[in-house]
C-alpha cells in the first residue's frame, strides 16, 4: 500500500476540517461531558472536547467519519489540548496519556474502516499536537519581560507524553499545528526526537503548521514566516504549513510565499474566513474550495483542508475541487554551490 | 506554474527575521560588546545586575550592523546559566535587538544548552570541538542538532589546539566526517573555528601562524565548500596591547587576506576596523610582512614603527573630529548639533579670547544660532532639535552671565563715581523683547514653552512670566520691561475671553506693541472675530511654533511691520465677514423642537447594570508602569509639532529620524520616571443612582442628597432620522421607572513640580518639555486604564471587554467619558459639581482656577455613561432661547451662562 510520501507525490491531499465546530452541534451539556466516569469531577468540565474521546467516543469517532466520507485523506486525532499543561486548567494531568492513547485509537479504527473499504486510498492519522496554554517566547506579565510562565524542559516533557500516547495509540503522522510560539514547536520537535531516540523506534514523519496572526505577516511571538521555517526545519518535516487565524484570503500571500522557499511539501488549512460578530464563521464551502483552488492551480500546495469553522462540507467541496490538479513539485534542493 | 524551485545549500538563521548567508553575502559582523570576557563593561553591568543598560549594549551593536550577537557570560563571578537565560529571555523582549540571530558563546556546554532553551530562532553554538573525544562531540553536537542550532567547531581535539595549517585542516575534515555521517548535520550549518593565534610575540614558532589560518581556509573551502569560517580576530595583536593604531591596522590587513582566501565571519569590534585603503602605506607594509610572514625581521620592525604612533591613541576618531575645528566652530558644532558635553569649556575659551562676555553672545553663539534658525525654517531641523539647540545655547549663557554681570557691576561703581544715575544705559544686547504669559485661570504652558524656546533661539529676549498671569500683571511687566511684543497662551476655553479682556486693557491703556495669540483652543478666527477688533495696533493669530518666528521677525521688522499688519487685518476683516454672513446659512431648531428630537432610546428593553459600589472610590499612587502601558502616543509627538501616526512617524521618511530619537529620549525619562517614582498617579472615581427628567436634567442622588446636572442640546437642524444629541439622553428617564446610574473621575499626575525645577535651573528646556508632555501623558493613560477597569470591573458593563491600546485609543469600548469644558458637554461650570461630588481636591489633590482650569496641569475628569448607544459628540452652536432655559436651571444670569459658553454661542452676547 502506499505510504504517505508514495500519495504525495501523485496527488495533493486533503486533511480534515474542524473538530470544535463540528462538537458544538452536538450541544453537549456539562453532564454530557462528564459521562459517567467524572460525574463527581471538582471542576467544571464543559469545554473540554478532548475529555470526549474518553466520555463520547462515539461522537468523535462519528465525526472522523463525516471527514472520511467528504474525502479527507488525513484527520487529525482529538487531542489539540492534550498535555498536561493545558489539561491543568481542569487538574486533568494525569489524563493526558490516556486521552491521547484513546484519541488515536478512535481515529485510527475510522480511517482503518476506510483504508479497507477503498485500498487505493489509503487514509491516515496525524496526532495534532497544540500550542498549549502557556508560552515560551513571551512574559505573561507586561512589567517583566523576562518573566516566563513555563520551562522549556516543562514544555517538552509534557508534549514528550502526549507523543508517547500518541504513538502507543497507534497515528501515523505527528502533527505539530497552530503554532504561534515557535520556541513551543522546538520544544516539540525536541520532544519527538528525543522520544523516538531513546525507543529507538522509526521516526514517524513530522507535520508541521504555523499561524500567522497577522497582516504583517509575523507570528505572535514576532518571527516573519522565512524566519519561522529557518527556526524549525531541523525537524526535517514531511511538511510545512499555516493553518487557523487568517481565512484564505489573507493566508494567500503567505502560502505563495512559503511554497517559494519551503524544501518539503507544503500544506494550508485556512479558517472558514473571518468570524462575524457572533464569533460565527459565514464563508461557505463553495467559497473556502474557490481560493484553494486557485493555490493548488498555481502550484502553492501539496496538502490542503479547513481550520475553525470548516465542516465535512467544506472538505467535500475543497477535494472535489483540486482532486485533479497536479501537486505542487518538490522543489530541487541542491547539495552543492552551483 | 512557475519552473521547479530550486533551494540552495546556505547557512540559514534566524531572529524574528532570517538571515540567509549566500556565497555574495560580504563577511558578517559579529557583534562581541556583549561578551563578558571581552567587554569589562559588558561583565560590570551583568554582575551589577544592570540588565536594562546590559540591553542598550546589544541594541548599539545592532544599530551599528552586527548582523549576528555573540554572547557569552563566561565570568568566574558570575551563575553563567542563570545570566545567560535572564538575559536572552529579556533580549527576546526587544525586537529591534532580537530580529538578528543569536551566537550563544561559552566553553561550558551546560550555559550553551540553557541558552538554546531560551530562543526561538536559529542559532550559532559557539562552540564545540573534539577535545575531549568523539563520544563528547557528538553528544553534544546531537543535542546542538535537536535544538535546530548551527554549530561553531572549534579546531581542537585530544591533543590540543591546532596551530600548523595540516592540524587545522585534518581536525576540521574529521569534525565535518562525524557532524555529517553520524549526526546527521548538514554541511551548510557547520562552521570552524580555525583559531586565531597571537603573532608578532617574538617567538619564532608563532610567525607562521597567520599564514597558516590563512591557507587552512583555502583548503577547507576546497574540501567543504559548504562549510563556513570563522575566528576571533583580536587574539592576532595580542602582543600589541595598548596600541590601538596598530592592532586595528593588523585586523584589518589581516581580514583582507583572510576573507580573500574565504574566511565567511569573524568577532570583531566592526566599528574599529580601518579600511584597509587608508591605512598608512608604511604601516600597511609592515602589517603585511608580518601577517604573511615574508620578513624575518618583520616583528621588530613593526615594534619600532608602533613606538612611533603609541602615543596618538585614536578613540572614535570621526565623531570628535569637529573638536579640532576653532572655537567659533565648536560652539556652531554643539549648538546645531544640539551637544552640550564640551560647552562650559568651550564657552570659557571664548570668553577669553573675546574682549567681552557679551560678545561671545553676540558673536560665535548668535552666529550658530543663525544656522539653527535657518536649518529650522527650511526645514532641515525639527523641533526637538531645536530645543536641544536652545539648551546648549542656555548652558553657555549661564557661564557668561556672572561675568556679564560683573562687568555691569563694574561699570555700575565706575558711572556712580562719576555721579551719573546710569539708568537707561543698561539696555542689554539690544536684542528685541517679547513678553509670553498663559492667561489668569490657565495653567497650561507646555506650547509656550515651546514658543519661548523658539523664540529665544532666534536671538530674542524672552520673558516668560509663567502660567496664571492676570492682565494687570501683564501689562505692568510690559511697561517695566519695554517689551516689543507681548504673546498670551491658553488651552482652555474660557483663556479665550481672558485674552479679550487683555486685549480690551491694552487699549485702554494705550499700548502700541502687537499682541501675539497662540494655544490649542485659539483660532485664527477666534482672533479675527474676537481679539482683533479690540485693539487697534496688531493682533495676530500664531498656529504654532515653528510660525511664531516668522510673525515675531516680521513684526519686529520696521520696513515689514505695518505692511504685515495690514494684510492680517485685511485678512480678519474678511474672516469676520465670512463668519457673520455664513452664520445665517446654518438653520437652527428651536430648543422645544430640539427636545423633541432627542435621543430615541427603547427603556423597556433596555437593563441598566448597577455599578459593583455606590459613592466614591479613591487611588492615592498607582503603580507608574502599568499606567505607562496605556499611553497613546500620538499627542506626544503633536506637542512637538512632529505630525504623523505613531508608530508610522517613526519610520517616516522626513521626520522619522528625529522621532524616533525623541521617542527614545522620551522612553528614557519614562523608565527613569518610573523607576524613581518622580510622578504620583492619584484620582477619585464614584458612582451613583440616577435618573433623567427626560429633557436635559440628570437627578442624581448622592449621599449628601440630591445633585442637579444640567445638559446643553445640539440645535442645528439635522439630517432627517438624525437626533439632536445631549448627554441626558443617556440616562433613563425617572417615568421608566428603571434605577440608572452615572459615573464621574478626576484623574491627576502629582509631583512634577520639583523635576521641572531642576531641568530649568540646569538651562534644559528640552527635558522640561518632555517631562510635562510625558506627565499629559501618563493622566491620558491612567484616564485610559481606569476607564477600562471602571468598564470591566468597578460598573462592571463591559466585563468581557478585551481591547487592544490601540483599540482604546480609538475608543472602540462602549460607554463614554466626556468631560466638562469639553465638546459635549462645554460649560466648565459643571465642574464645580463634578468635584463636589467626587470631594476632588482632598481625594485626588486637584484644585480648580477661576477660570476652572484643574491644577496639577496632567489632570483630567468627566463623567462616566454606561449606555451602550452612548457616543462621543459636539454641541455645536447653540441659540438664545436654550441659554436661557439653560440658565434659568442653573439658577446663573444668562449672562454669566454667555460668558462660560461664548465658543458655542450662535449669537453676540
Amino acid at each position: 500500500m502506499d505510504t504517505i510520501s508514495d500519495c504525495l507525490g501523485k496527488r495533493i491531499l486533503i486533511i480534515d476540517g474542524a473538530m470544535g465546530t463540528m462538537i458544538q452541534r452536538h450541544h453537549l451539556s456539562e453532564s454530557d461531558y462528564r459521562g459517567q466516569r467524572f460525574k463527581d469531577w471538582p471542576t467544571d468540565l464543559k469545554g473540554n472536547n478532548d475529555l470526549l474521546s474518553l466520555t463520547q467516543p462515539h461522537i468523535i469517532q462519528g465525526i472522523h467519519k463525516q471527514y472520511l466520507e467528504a474525502g479527507a485523506d488525513i484527520i487529525e486525532t482529538n487531542t489539540f489540548n492534550s498535555q498536561r499543561i493545558s489539561m491543568a486548567d481542569y487538574h486533568m494531568e494525569e489524563l493526558a496519556f490516556e486521552i491521547n492513547v484513546a484519541s488515536a485509537r478512535l481515529a485510527k479504527e475510522a480511517a482503518a474502516q476506510f483504508t479497507a473499504a477503498n485500498p487505493d486510498k489509503p487514509r491516515f492519522v496525524a496526532g495534532a499536537i497544540g500550542p498549549m496554554s502557556k508560552t515560551l517566547s513571551l512574559s505573561p506579565d507586561v512589567n517583566n519581560p523576562g518573566f516566563r510562565a513555563v520551562t522549556f524542559d516543562e514544555v517538552a516533557t509534557a508534549y514528550y507524553e502526549q507523543i508517547k500516547g500518541l504513538v502507543e495509540g497507534g497515528v501515523d503522522l505527528l502533527l505539530i499545528e497552530t503554532i504561534f510560539d515557535t520556541l513551543n514547536a522546538k520544544a516539540a520537535i525536541y520532544a519527538i526526537k528525543s522520544y523516538f531516540k531513546d525507543t529507538g523506534q522509526k521516526e514517524l514523519p513530522i507535520m508541521i503548521s504555523g499561524t500567522i496572526t497577522d497582516a504583517s505577516g509575523r507570528t505572535l511571538s514576532g518571527q516573519t514566516l522565512e524566519a519561522f521555517y529557518v527556526s524549525v526545519m531541523h525537524a526535517r518535516p514531511l511538511s510545512i504549513g499555516l493553518n487557523c487565524a487568517l481565512g484564505a484570503q489573507d493566508m494567500r500571500a503567505h502560502i505563495e510565499e512559503l511554497s517559494q522557499i519551503c524544501a518539503c511539501y507544503t500544506s494550508a488549512y485556512p479558517n472558514a474566513g473571518l468570524p462575524n460578530a457572533m464569533g460565527e464563521y459565514d464563508e461557505q464551502p463553495s467559497e473556502t474550495a474557490h481560493f484553494i483552488e486557485e493555490w493548488a492551480q498555481k502550484g502553492f500546495v501539496n496538502i490542503v483542508g479547513g481550520c475553525c469553522g470548516t465542516t465535512p462540507d467544506h472538505i467535500r467541496h475543497i477535494a472535489e475541487s483540486v482532486k485533479t490538479i497536479v501537486p505542487r513539485p518538490l522543489p530541487i534542493v541542491e547539495t552543492a554551490l552551483a | 506554474m512557475s519552473d521547479q524551485t530550486i533551494i540552495r545549500p546556505y547557512l540559514r538563521l534566524s531572529g524574528l527575521e532570517p538571515l540567509v548567508v549566500r556565497p555574495i553575502t560580504n563577511f558578517l559582523n559579529i557583534g562581541e560588546r556583549t561578551n563578558v570576557t571581552g567587554s569589562k563593561k559588558f561583565a560590570r553591568l551583568i554582575r551589577e545586575n544592570n540588565y536594562e543598560e546590559a540591553l542598550s549594549v546589544a541594541r548599539q551593536q545592532v544599530e551599528s550592523g552586527a548582523q549576528i550577537l555573540d554572547i557569552n557570560m563566561d565570568d568566574a563571578l558570575l551563575d553563567g546559566e542563570k545570566a545567560m537565560v535572564t538575559y536572552l529571555n529579556l533580549l527576546q523582549a526587544e525586537p529591534d535587538i532580537a530580529k538578528i540571530p543569536i551566537m550563544i558563546d561559552s566553553s561550558k556546554f551546560s550555559i550553551i544548552e540553557a541558552g538554546l532553551k531560551c530562543v526561538q530562532g536559529k542559532c550559532i553554538v559557539n562552540s564545540i570541538s573534539l577535545k575531549e573525544g568523539e563520544e563528547k562531540f557528538i553528544q553534544q553536537a546531537s543535542i546542538c542538532q535537536r535544538y535546530g542550532a548551527a554549530v561553531i567547531v572549534m579546531a581542537f581535539d585530544e591533543a590540543g589546539q591546532a596551530d600548523t595549517m595540516r592540524r587545522k585542516v585534518d581536525i576540521s575534515e574529521r569534525a565535518y566526517k562525524i557532524l555529517t555521517e553520524q549526526v546527521g548535520y548538514d554541511p551548510q550549518d557547520i562552521i570552524f573555528d580555525l583559531n586565531v593565534f597571537a603573532i608578532a610575540t617574538g617567538i619564532e614558532e608563532h610567525n607562521n601562524y597567520a599564514v597558516d589560518f590563512i591557507e587552512a581556509i583555502k583548503e577547507i573551502k576546497q574540501k567543504m565548500p559548504l562549510t563556513r569560517i570563522s575566528g576571533g580576530v583580536s587574539n592576532l595583536s595580542f602582543s600589541f596591547r595598548g596600541n590601538e593604531t596598530v592592532r586595528e591596522a593588523m585586523h584589518s590587513v589581516f581580514l583582507y587576506y583572510a576573507i580573500k582566501a574565504g574566511m565567511d565571519m569573524g568577532i570583531v569590534n566592526a566599528g574599529q576596523l580601518m579600511v584597509y585603503d587608508e591605512i598608512e602605506p608604511t604601516l600597511r607594509q609592515l602589517c603585511e610582512d608580518v601577517i604573511l610572514n615574508k620578513d624575518p625581521l618583520g616583528t621588530d620592525k613593526l615594534l619600532a614603527f608602533a613606538e612611533t604612533v603609541k602615543a596618538k591613541g585614536k578613540t572614535e576618531v570621526k565623531d570628535e573630529a569637529w573638536r579640532n575645528g576653532a572655537v567659533e566652530e565648536r560652539l556652531k558644532h554643539a549648538l546645531v548639533n544640539g551637544i552640550t558635553d564640551y560647552i562650559d569649556q568651550d564657552t570659557e575659551e571664548a570668553r577669553q579670547k573675546y574682549p567681552k562676555p557679551l560678545d561671545v553672545i553676540e558673536g560665535p553663539l548668535m552666529a550658530g544660532m543663525d544656522v539653527v534658525g535657518d536649518l529650522f525654517g527650511s526645514g532641515k531641523m525639527f523641533l526637538p532639535q531645536v530645543v536641544k539647540s536652545a539648551r546648549v545655547m542656555k548652558k553657555s549663557v549661564a557661564v557668561l552671565t556672572p561675568y556679564i554681570e560683573a562687568e555691569k557691576e563694574a561699570r555700575r561703581q565706575l558711572l556712580a563715581e562719576s555721579g551719573d544715575s546710569g539708568d537707561g544705559a543698561e539696555t542689554g544686547n539690544g536684542a528685541a523683547k517679547i513678553l509670553l504669559a498663559t492667561v489668569k485661570g490657565d495653567v497650561h504652558d507646555i506650547g509656550k514653552n515651546i514658543v519661548g524656546v523658539v523664540l529665544g533661539c532666534n536671538g530674542y529676549d524672552i520673558i516668560d512670566l509663567g502660567v496664571m498671569v492676570p492682565a494687570d500683571k501683564i501689562l505692568e511687566t510690559a511697561k517695566k520691561e519695554k517689551v516689543d511684543i507681548i504673546g498670551l497662551s491658553g488651552l482652555i476655553t474660557p483663556s479665550l475671553d481672558e485674552m479679550v479682556h487683555v486685549a480690551r486693557e491694552m487699549k485702554r491703556q494705550n499700548f502700541h506693541v502687537p499682541l501675539m495669540i497662540g494655544g490649542a483652543t485659539t483660532s485664527r478666527m477666534h482672533t479675527a472675530v474676537k481679539i482683533a477688533p479690540e485693539f487697534d495696533h496688531g493682533v495676530v493669530h500664531v498656529l504654532d511654533a515653528s510660525r511664531s518666528v516668522t510673525v515675531a521677525g516680521s513684526l519686529l521688522n520696521k520696513d515689514q511691520k505695518d505692511g504685515f499688519l495690514q494684510n492680517v487685518k485685511g485678512e480678519y476683516q474678511k474672516l469676520k465677514t465670512d463668519f457673520t454672513n455664513k452664520r445665517t446659512v446654518k438653520q437652527f431648531l428651536s430648543y422645544t423642537d430640539s427636545l423633541d428630537n432627542k435621543v430615541k432610546i427603547d427603556w423597556a428593553k433596555f437593563n441598566p447594570v448597577k455599578p459593583t459600589f455606590m459613592g466614591t472610590k479613591t487611588f492615592n499612587g498607582y503603580d507608574l508602569a502599568q499606567v505607562a502601558e496605556y499611553i497613546d502616543w500620538g499627542p506626544f509627538f503633536i506637542a512637538w509639532e512632529l505630525h504623523g501616526k505613531f508608530p508610522q512617524i517613526l519610520s517616516d521618511a522626513v521626520v522619522g529620524v528625529e522621532a524616533t530619537r525623541l521617542y527614545n529620549d522620551a522612553q528614557g525619562m519614562l523608565q527613569q520616571i518610573i523607576r524613581e517614582k518622580w510622578l504620583k498617579p492619584r484620582a477619585v472615581l464614584g458612582f451613583w443612582p440616577a435618573n433623567s427628567d427626560g429633557k436635559d436634567t440628570i437627578y442624581v442622588q448622592t449621599q449628601e442628597g440630591e445633585v442637579k446636572l444640567e445638559c446643553l442640546r445640539q440645535q442645528i437642524k439635522k439630517a432627517p432620522g438624525q437626533p439632536n444629541i445631549s448627554l441626558c439622553d443617556y440616562i433613563a428617564p425617572s417615568e421608566t421607572g428603571k434605577q440608572d446610574y452615572i459615573g464621574a473621575f478626576a484623574v491627576t499626575i502629582e509631583g512634577i513640580e520639583p523635576h521641572l525645577k531642576r531641568f530649568q535651573d540646569a538651562h534644559d528646556d528640552y527635558n522640561k518639555i518632555t517631562l510635562q508632555a510625558l506627565a499629559d501623558r501618563l493622566a491620558e493613560a491612567f484616564t485610559e486604564l481606569l476607564h477600562q477597569r471602571v468598564r470591566k470591573e468597578f460598573w462592571g458593563y463591559a466585563s468581557e471587554e478585551h481591547l487592544s491600546n490601540e483599540q482604546l485609543i480609538k475608543e472602540e469600548y462602549l460607554g463614554i467619558r466626556p468631560a466638562p469644558g469639553y465638546p459635549a458637554c462645554p460649560d466648565h461650570t459643571e465642574k464645580w459639581k463634578l468635584f463636589q461630588m467626587l470631594n476632588a481636591t482632598k481625594e485626588a489633590g486637584i484644585t480648580l482656577t477661576e477660570s476652572l482650569a484643574m491644577y496639577p496641569a496632567s489632570s483630567v475628569s468627566g463623567w462616566y455613561f454606561a449606555n451602550p448607544e452612548s457616543k462621543y459628540f459636539g454641541i455645536g452652536k447653540i441659540e438664545k432661547d436654550q441659554v436661557i432655559d439653560y440658565a434659568a436651571r442653573k439658577e446663573m444670569p444668562v449672562e454669566e451662562v454667555e460668558r462660560w459658553l461664548r465658543p458655542n454661542l450662535d449669537y453676540d452676547a
